[in-house]
């Protein structure tokens, strides 16, 4: 990966609201050309992070800088803000035409009505909703709103675009087709993005890079693969989806091995740690393999026998649980399912890596 | 955005009309006077005809404010009229102990008559003495409406009762209407009542109003108008020579002539008694 | 019921033979409403927009003082100017008592806060994040509060129409301050007032119905701006 230059950078930023801190952020930045996707619960300080950028709200502490000179609140933040493009969960659009609309940020930036008209008709294009022009904003669907919120947001031609949960309120489709199409415009465009959201897919679709945030900090930054793959902490493993969450004991410990109690069975793991310590292990469904008969036992794996007691179907694939002295949940295929003719009820024997666990020390 | 522009622009432009328009008026303004007087007098019309004869002979501006007489004295007492034209004797001979005033002339009267119900149902028709009329109103009963808001008719309503011998105040039969003379008969028809009014109104809104005159003549119901200058001496802002100027006017022959014929083609009788230069003695007060 | 179609019929003559005074009377209702109206959607809606963006203390108690006066008994109002404007009050030395003027003023008064409350709920009622997404569309706060305001341009048409419906009806401060004179301060409520105490019902009816023929024309053409604006 090239070295990229940082955009906008937050520095032991800190926002309070009524006395309590509701973010803090020793440091962040958003590189040129990259899209990062900030994810977590709600109400846990992503809108206000995005705010933050937008140097839209009054931070307690620290500073702001855009390309490395720091942006001051006042009317040096208008000509900074004109260099970058927001868009909300809500369309937020004006009472007027689609096409009054999609210029709007042309217009506070008083272009000629020919420069104007030009960005404003090849803009909507891209975001197809050119036939919509002279639409009352008022009469649009929730896509085709949002598209419009996208292509105003877009015509300014920022170097860097906020999104706030931009699709959250869309049905599945359309967010779909909409997520497609906000994927092909960033690559085209290169605009460094940041984006909030709680969808994974999402995240994961269009993020260079996830910031994981809890109770107004970020937890964990990395690659998409890094965060899904090797969570920092019990937080973020449940967060990103790793349903199977055990707290266990170190049993024994040595030679890079660690022998953990998890109810009354015994895992083995590589690790260190001392005996009678309690420990967390996160195992995503994916990595837990049901046979109805006992594998081949290797090191490199763990067993446990058990007995199915629910199976919830998500379309393509189920969620098996299985109770095993503790409860194990498996993603299945239907097709799998239907070969083990797996019922609730039923004996199987499940199976994972030992690489596939990811341990946390109980603080 | 350019309409937006467009009504804005739209907006200035009126507001720049507005106050061409609304400045032309006030040119006039060091010759205004302030006439205080009572309702009767603008109801019946008769200001709307010798107002403009004085302003086109004198070129004052004349403001007329017509309330009740105990709020145009007050006016007076307060400097805030220059001159007032009412008819509360009484409270004006008390006006001019307080030196409120610097001239009062004596103008012309009408007369107070008592009206009710055709059906008159305390018998009062024919009865001579106001004091009795009242005593009779008393005695059956019967519903009496009061203006009950201190302008000279009000005051010689009370003043009538009192020579009767009568608290009415608090009586089922006695409602205030708190109103002018033209609205207080109104009400009198509407609630087919007795009350007491001057001619002038009353002849003014007959036709409208089923109200008979049952009592009337005695001195006693005479309704007399003076015409007071506000003293300058309290209230240095007050326009003296103006003041002076209206109060010659109305006792002018040529006035007191225009006042003489006023309502004759109207009501077939005049509404208002020129009395310049008389004695009040005359009157029978 | 005869007497209103009286009324009706001389109404009806009065306007057609454009009868002089009926003319003045009208002309003076439409240039002192109008003007009081005008001033108050300047203050009101300057005014009302700011305390509508800014957080300060007693912001509530503001807003609520605004929305007790948007009832100010109009005769509380005359009474009020009138002893502010006696030659012997505080602001006797602009002389202007039984005048047009001390009637645009005191019609101020009445309809500022009229126009203050609805534009106060009006920018109010606009998405919270509104504010935020123009800015970040690179907005100055001049032109910030411009697109709001425009934004919220419906209510506020509706919020003029109030204030001048208020105004051109009332009668109470109208009396007060004007004095009701002849050719000079007499508008269209107080010679109704005047015409029904003379006892003139036909003709107090008939400027009635000019005085509501008035008032619909208004509202009718600010309506028809107010559905134009809409885009399709």
């Amino acid at each position: 990966m090239t070295v990229r230059k940082p955009i906008l950078e937050l520095r032991d930023f800190r926002v309070e609201r009524g006395g309590t801190e509701v973010l803090r952020i020793p440091s962040f930045s958003l590189n040129e050309n990259e899209t990062v996707a900030l994810i977590g619960p709600n109400g846990t300080g992503k809108s206000t992070f995005l705010l933050s950028l937008a140097c839209l709200l009054k931070p307690a502490d620290g500073e702001l800088l855009f390309r490395g000179e720091t942006v001051r609140m006042g009317s040096g933040a208008t000509d900074f803000r004109r260099k970058l493009a927001m868009v909300f969960q809500d369309p937020l659009l004006f009472d007027a035409t689609v096409f009054d609309n999609v210029a709007a940020g042309l217009k506070i930036r008083r272009l000629p009505a020919t420069v104007i008209r030009e960005r404003v008709t090849s803009c909507m294009e891209r975001f197809r909703i050119a036939h919509l022009a002279d639409r009352s904003a008022r009469k649009l669907s929730g896509g085709e709103a949002q598209r419009t919120s996208l292509a105003r947001a877009f015509a300014t031609r920022p170097e860097v675009i906020l999104l706030d949960e931009p699709f959250v309120a869309l049905d599945p489709p359309t967010r779909q087709t909409l997520t497609d199409d906000l994927e092909q415009i960033l690559r085209e465009s290169g605009t460094a993005a940041i984006m909030t959201t709680h969808d994974q897919v999402e995240a994961l679709r269009l993020a260079d890079r996830l910031v994981v945030m809890h109770q107004g900090s970020i937890v964990q930054t990395g690659t998409p693969s890094t965060v899904m793959g090797q969570p920092a902490n019990e937080f973020v493993a449940t967060f990103v989806g790793m349903e199977n969450v055990f707290t266990g004991t170190v049993a024994e410990a040595g030679n890079g091995l660690l022998a953990l109690k998890v109810a009354d069975r015994t895992m083995e793991l590589p690790g260190d740690g001392a005996p009678g310590e309690r420990v967390v292990l996160c195992i995503h469904p994916e990595h837990v393999v049901v046979t109805p008969t006992s594998p081949d036992r290797t090191s490199a794996r763990n067993v446990f026998s058990g007995s199915v007691t629910k199976i919830v179907s998500l379309g393509l694939f189920n969620k098996v649980y299985m109770d095993c002295g503790f409860t194990l949940v498996a993603t299945v295929t239907n097709q799998s399912l239907s070969q083990l003719a797996l019922t609730p009820g039923c004996q199987v024997y499940a199976s994972f890596k030992a690489t596939a666990v990811h341990l946390f020390r109980k603080g | 955005m350019n309409r937006a522009r467009n009504i804005v622009s739209l907006f200035t432009a009126l507001v720049a009309l507005f106050c061409v328009a609304m400045a032309q008026p006030a040119a006039a303004a060091q010759k205004n006077l302030i006439l205080a007087t009572t309702t009767s007098t603008q109801d019946s019309g008769l200001l709307d005809v010798l107002i403009p004869l004085f302003e086109k002979e004198s070129g004052y501006f004349v403001k007329t404010i017509a309330v009740g007489s105990g709020q145009a004295m007050t006016m007076g007492k307060k400097g805030e009229a220059d001159v007032l034209l009412v008819h509360s004797p009484d409270a004006e001979k008390k006006f001019m102990a307080e030196a409120a005033g610097s001239s009062r002339r004596l103008v012309m009267h009408n007369d107070f008559i008592v009206v009710g119900p055709t059906s008159d149902p305390a018998r009062i028709k024919g009865t001579k003495s106001s004091a009795e009329v009242f005593k009779k109103i008393a005695q059956a009963g019967t519903l009496f409406l009061s203006r009950g808001d201190n302008s000279g008719t009000h005051a010689k309503e009370k003043g009538l009762w009192k020579v009767a011998g009568i608290g009415p105040d608090g009586q089922k039969w006695y409602q205030q209407t708190g109103l002018g003379m033209g609205q207080t008969l109104n009400v009198a028809a509407e609630k087919k009542g007795y009350t007491l009014t001057d001619r002038a109104t009353y002849l003014a809104l007959r036709k409208t109003l089923g109200l008979e005159i049952l009592a009337e003549g005695d001195p006693q119901l005479l309704n007399i108008y003076h015409v007071i200058e506000v003293n300058p001496a309290k209230w240095p802002k007050v326009n003296t020579a103006g003041a002076k100027a209206f109060a010659d006017f109305m006792v002018s022959k040529k006035t007191q002539e225009v006042i003489a014929k006023f309502g004759v083609d109207k009501y077939g009788s005049p509404l208002f008694f020129p009395d310049a230069g008389k004695k009040p003695e005359s009157l029978g007060l | 019921m005869e007497l209103i179609l009286d009324g009706f019929v001389q109404a009806w003559h009065l306007l057609v033979s454009l009868d002089r005074e009926v003319l003045s009377v009208v002309l003076l209702s439409l240039k002192v409403s109008g003007l009081a109206t005008l001033i108050s959607l300047v203050i009101g809606t300057l005014g009302g927009t700011a305390v509508a963006l800014t957080d300060f203390p007693g912001k509530r108690l503001i807003v609520s003082v605004v929305n007790t006066s948007m009832g100010l008994p109009p005769v509380v109002v005359g009474l009020f100017v009138t002893i502010m404007l006696w030659r012997n009050g505080p602001l006797s030395a602009w002389d202007i008592l039984y005048t047009p003027t001390a009637m645009v003023i005191a019609q101020t008064i009445i309809a500022t806060p009229i126009v203050m409350g609805i534009s106060i709920a009006a920018i109010q009622n606009l998405p919270a994040n509104l504010r935020l997404q123009i800015l970040a569309l690179g907005a100055s706060r001049s032109q910030m509060v411009w697109l709001l305001v425009k934004e919220a341009r419906l209510p506020l048409l509706a919020g003029i129409m109030a204030g001048f419906g208020g105004v051109i009806s009332e009668v109470g401060a109208s009396i007060m301050v004007g004095g009701n004179i002849k050719g000079y301060t007499r508008v269209l409520t107080t010679a109704t007032v005047m015409e029904t105490s003379r006892g003139n019902f036909d003709t107090a009816i008939a400027l009635g119905i000019i005085l509501l023929a008035l008032c619909f024309a208004v509202n009718y053409l600010l309506t028809v701006v107010q559905q134009r604006e809409r885009p399709r």
